[in-house]
């Protein structure tokens, strides 16, 4: 603001050399509105997936002769029309906050590990080692997933339905490894590297007067953590675990790759099956006819709402924090 | 309480650079010794071997003697924390825990402890706070951030959570020197409450503070340009100001440098 | 007076305090366990088909159960499609990035650009091929193209691209804006000639880490650009192939060679990133002595 001034004031200063000037003025004027324009281009795109998601998925909609929030059945190319998200928004929420669960303090716990646990020259290494995780490719998580991790998990639900079927959890009629606790830890690892890394990022930003003083009290040094680092550090770890819940409930090809067809709204987590929005649009997008591509970007349309609600409520803890501190 | 501190052939280390060189000096119970000296000379190094806080920088190690009581705090089977519990320090800024209450920093080195009864804490916050000089300005507000209150008193609050625990000793690190006059005054008749119960040890860039405040005064130097720093001499407070025993202390003290 | 015992805190805080020290390390080490097992089974099984006939030939006229076959349609398909989708988001990004930092002042628009492109970050990436399915394809009545996944991969890219200009725009210290200011040279070419050549490098690295990001994308692809087994060298026509489409493709079936062949599009994918990330460091770290 001030240099603009400034430079206004100097070219009325120069009112002599105002032809020589002007050229500067008009490619000025254009480069300005053409980063202008650009920033307008991108809302522009924001402003149109959210229309024409809504365009597009209104046919389909209008056509629906189920209850589209409630019904579990996706039979959208059938006649009459019937399919509802119901069963889609259980296996997107459930997968994505069992990731949550599982992610959320192993990444804390690395993030605390690299900030004041490694050893200092060693810290920015691991904290690459752990970015490494978010370069590799949801496709390659999805196919480790299918080809490596489910037969593993084959028999952890084994073990688990055998040892702790009291557990309401993982109990069910059958288990096996396609299933929602697998596509959740799959959606954990995906989203560790996002949440430590913001993590590591607040606790770094601990005044260092504050750690001082707590070792100077005498903590120890999970004391010194408990007492300086998480509070100062908690509004930015929920907002870090809620960016990570976005990416869950986004995430579309490991999870399709992972979890087995059959789906159903269960809360068995070791029960073959499930489905999510993206999942399900991956897997039938090919197959659909025109109808069923409406649907499916309806239930699109949802996911991204769902996901847009939980990325702004983080921005909003954000945000908070800053005027707090 | 109160326990004196004899420290023989101390040199302290940033990584392979020698901050401080060779130094050896007694600081007597429940007096205050004050550090002088210009930027620079090592003194806050010194003073934060004293509760070994200086090893908690990386890179950063001590060798040489520090006995408190005939217990060398760099003896084999001796905790820093433990060390920190019993020897206090309070900073150049001040420095109360964002997130916590008046009455949560106060109590915070208590907790650690394990004391956790309420009437106990009570009882102990109102002592702290008014040992600090502070319980009249604050009684009515324990629960408000403790970084809402002014400068002085954040400093005041600091000293208040350094003694709640009880120390043996309490180290300043220069606490009045991002202070206003007022409050600096006010942290100055603090100090000279507080050293009939404790022993104090100030460092300070301002002589005349030193001057008023101490009963025995430490010069600090460098042995030279680039060189590690040490200590030029102690002495009563009195005597150091008036009749140095080393020229160089009288050439800092009288303005010639530094 | 008594002795003074410094031997530590008590035994419960000890017990915490190495209780805390080993979660610690074991949730280092839990991370380190997906990496480790997705790296190694990637290069072990990804090896197999690492050879001369996967790099120069397609899967055209290769049904699954056949063994043979390669990804070289699919590897132009991702060369053509990721560059596509740069051309696109690089200029819009970083411009916008321009804007943001050296025009909006913090201003009405900055603001809900700024909120946007946060907001866009989290864009799932299957909503952002929906969106060009129902624009590029539905509305406009397109045939599935790799440019339509361009356009898809290049939502996911702006996002990305604008947070990190905007972050090395903000690096370049404001006197040297003031300085060319105050020789009478105009705000633009203040900006081209003097602003973004100092953030220069590091804007690059930020839209490599970006570009690295995209290639990866599947989700998108498959509702824009479909599948193909033939060599299409035509982003502007007819359905293509990229690597995380043929892994998709291929992990399918049920066929031992198809999931080679789909390990091996993994290794190749992952090599590409990899490069990417690591030629990004690399001028990451070129430039560290430059700014200090």
């Amino acid at each position: 603001m001030t240099s603009e001034t400034l430079e206004q004031g100097a070219t009325g200063a120069l009112g002599g050399k105002a032809r020589k000037m002007s050229t500067g003025r008009l490619g000025d004027r254009l480069f300005g509105l053409s980063a202008k324009g650009s920033g307008i281009v991108l809302l522009a795109i924001m402003a149109a997936i959210a229309v024409f998601l809504i365009v597009k998925a209104l046919p389909a909609l209008q056509s629906d002769k189920a209850n589209f929030i409630t019904s579990q059945e996706w039979n959208p190319d059938a006649s009459p029309a019937r399919f509802g998200i119901a069963q889609l928004a259980f296996g997107t929420v459930l997968s994505s906050v069992l990731a949550l669960i599982i992610a959320t303090p192993i990444a804390i716990g690395i993030a605390l590990f690299i900030a004041f646990y490694a050893p200092r020259r060693l810290a920015d290494g691991l904290g690459y080692v752990v970015d490494l995780l978010a370069a590799v490719p949801s496709i390659v998580y999805g196919l480790w997933g299918l080809q490596f991790f489910v037969p593993k998990m084959n028999h952890v639900a084994d073990f688990l339905h055998g040892h702790a079927s009291w557990i309401p959890l993982f109990g069910g009629d059958a288990v096996g490894g396609r299933c929602l606790l697998t596509a959740g830890i799959v959606l954990a690892i995906m989203i560790l590297p996002i949440i430590s890394s913001i993590s590591r990022e607040i606790f770094l930003q601990v005044p260092r007067p504050n750690v001082e003083a707590a070792l100077a009290l005498g903590a120890t040094r999970w004391e010194v953590i408990r007492m300086a680092v998480l509070p100062f550090g908690r509004s930015g770890m929920i907002s870090a675990s809620m960016l990570g819940l976005g990416r869950a409930l986004g995430e579309t090809i490991a999870v399709a790759l992972v979890l087995g067809s059959a789906a159903g709204i269960s809360l068995h987590i070791l029960k073959p099956g499930g489905n999510t929005f993206a999942a399900n649009i991956a897997n039938t997008f090919g197959m659909a006819g025109p109808n069923g591509q409406s649907a499916l970007i309806a239930s699109g349309l949802v996911l991204f709402v769902i996901t847009l609600l939980v990325n702004m409520a983080a921005r909003a803890v954000v945000a908070r924090r800053k005027e707090f501190v | 309480m109160a326990k004196r501190i004899e420290v023989s052939g101390l040199n302290a280390y940033y990584g392979k650079t020698r901050a401080i060189e060779d130094i050896s000096m007694t600081i007597e119970p429940r007096s205050v010794t004050a550090f002088i000296g210009p930027s620079g000379c090592g003194k806050s190094t010194f003073l934060r071997t004293l509760n070994r806080m200086h090893e908690v920088i990386p890179s950063a190690r001590v060798e040489g003697k520090v006995l408190l009581d005939e217990v060398d705090l760099y003896g084999a089977g001796v905790d820093p924390v433990a060390v920190r519990r019993v020897i206090g320090m309070v900073f150049q800024r001040p420095n109360p825990f964002p997130t916590m209450s008046i009455y949560e920093n106060v109590v915070a080195g208590l907790k650690l402890n394990g004391v956790r009864r309420k009437g106990q804490l009570d009882e102990i916050v109102e002592k702290s706070l008014r040992g600090a000089n502070l319980w009249n300005e604050v009684k009515d507000r324990l629960g408000r951030p403790g970084a809402g209150l002014s400068g002085g008193q954040q400093q005041r609050l600091c000293i208040a959570r350094a003694i709640a625990v009880e120390p043996q000793v309490l180290l300043m690190d220069e606490p009045c020197s991002a202070l206003d006059p007022i409050s600096t005054l006010a942290i100055e008749d603090l100090i000279a409450n507080l050293k009939d119960q404790y022993t104090i040890v100030i460092v300070t860039h301002n002589m005349q503070q030193a001057a008023r405040v101490s009963d025995r005064t430490a010069f600090f130097n460098l042995a030279g340009p680039g060189k590690p720093g040490r200590m030029v001499e102690i002495d009563e407070t009195n005597k150091i100001f008036t009749n140095p025993g080393e020229k160089a202390t009288e050439d800092y003290i009288t303005g010639r440098f530094g | 007076m008594s002795a003074i015992d410094l031997s530590g805190p008590s035994a419960a805080r000890k017990i915490k305090d190495k209780v805390a020290l080993v979660l610690v390390c074991v949730a280092f080490a839990l991370a380190l366990i997906p990496l480790v097992t997705v790296l190694w089974t990637v290069v072990k099984n990804g090896l197999k088909r690492f050879d001369v006939e996967f790099f120069t030939h397609s899967m055209n006229a290769i049904g699954g159960r056949d063994a043979g076959g390669g990804a070289y349609h699919a590897i132009i398909g991702t060369i053509e499609q990721v560059g596509l989708a740069s051309v696109i988001a690089i200029p819009i990004g970083v411009l916008t990035a321009v804007y943001l930092v050296e025009y909006g002042g913090g201003g009405r628009l900055a603001r809900v650009v700024t909120f946007f492109v946060d907001v866009m970050t989290g864009v799932p990436s299957i909503v952002a091929g929906l969106f060009i399915f129902a624009f590029w394809l539905k509305l406009l009545g397109f045939e599935y193209m790799g440019f339509a996944g361009s356009m898809s991969l290049s939502i996911l890219m702006m996002p990305t691209v604008v947070r990190a200009a905007e972050e090395m725009l903000k690096l370049v210290p404001n006197d040297l804006r003031e300085a060319s200011f105050a020789l009478g040279v105009p705000r633009w070419r203040t900006i081209c000639f003097v602003v973004l050549p100092t953030a220069f490098t590091g804007i690059i690295t930020g839209v490599m880490l970006a570009v690295a990001r995209v290639m990866g994308e599947t989700a998108p692809l498959l509702v824009t650009v479909f599948v193909t087994t033939a060599i299409n060298n035509d982003p502007f026509k007819g359905p293509q192939m990229s690597l995380p489409l043929f892994i998709w493709d291929q992990a399918q079936l049920p066929q031992q060679v198809a999931i080679d062949r789909a390990w091996t599009g993994a290794l190749t994918l992952i090599l590409f990133i990899m490069l990417l990330n690591l030629a990004a460091r690399l001028i990451a770290r070129l430039r560290k002595p430059v700014s200090r």
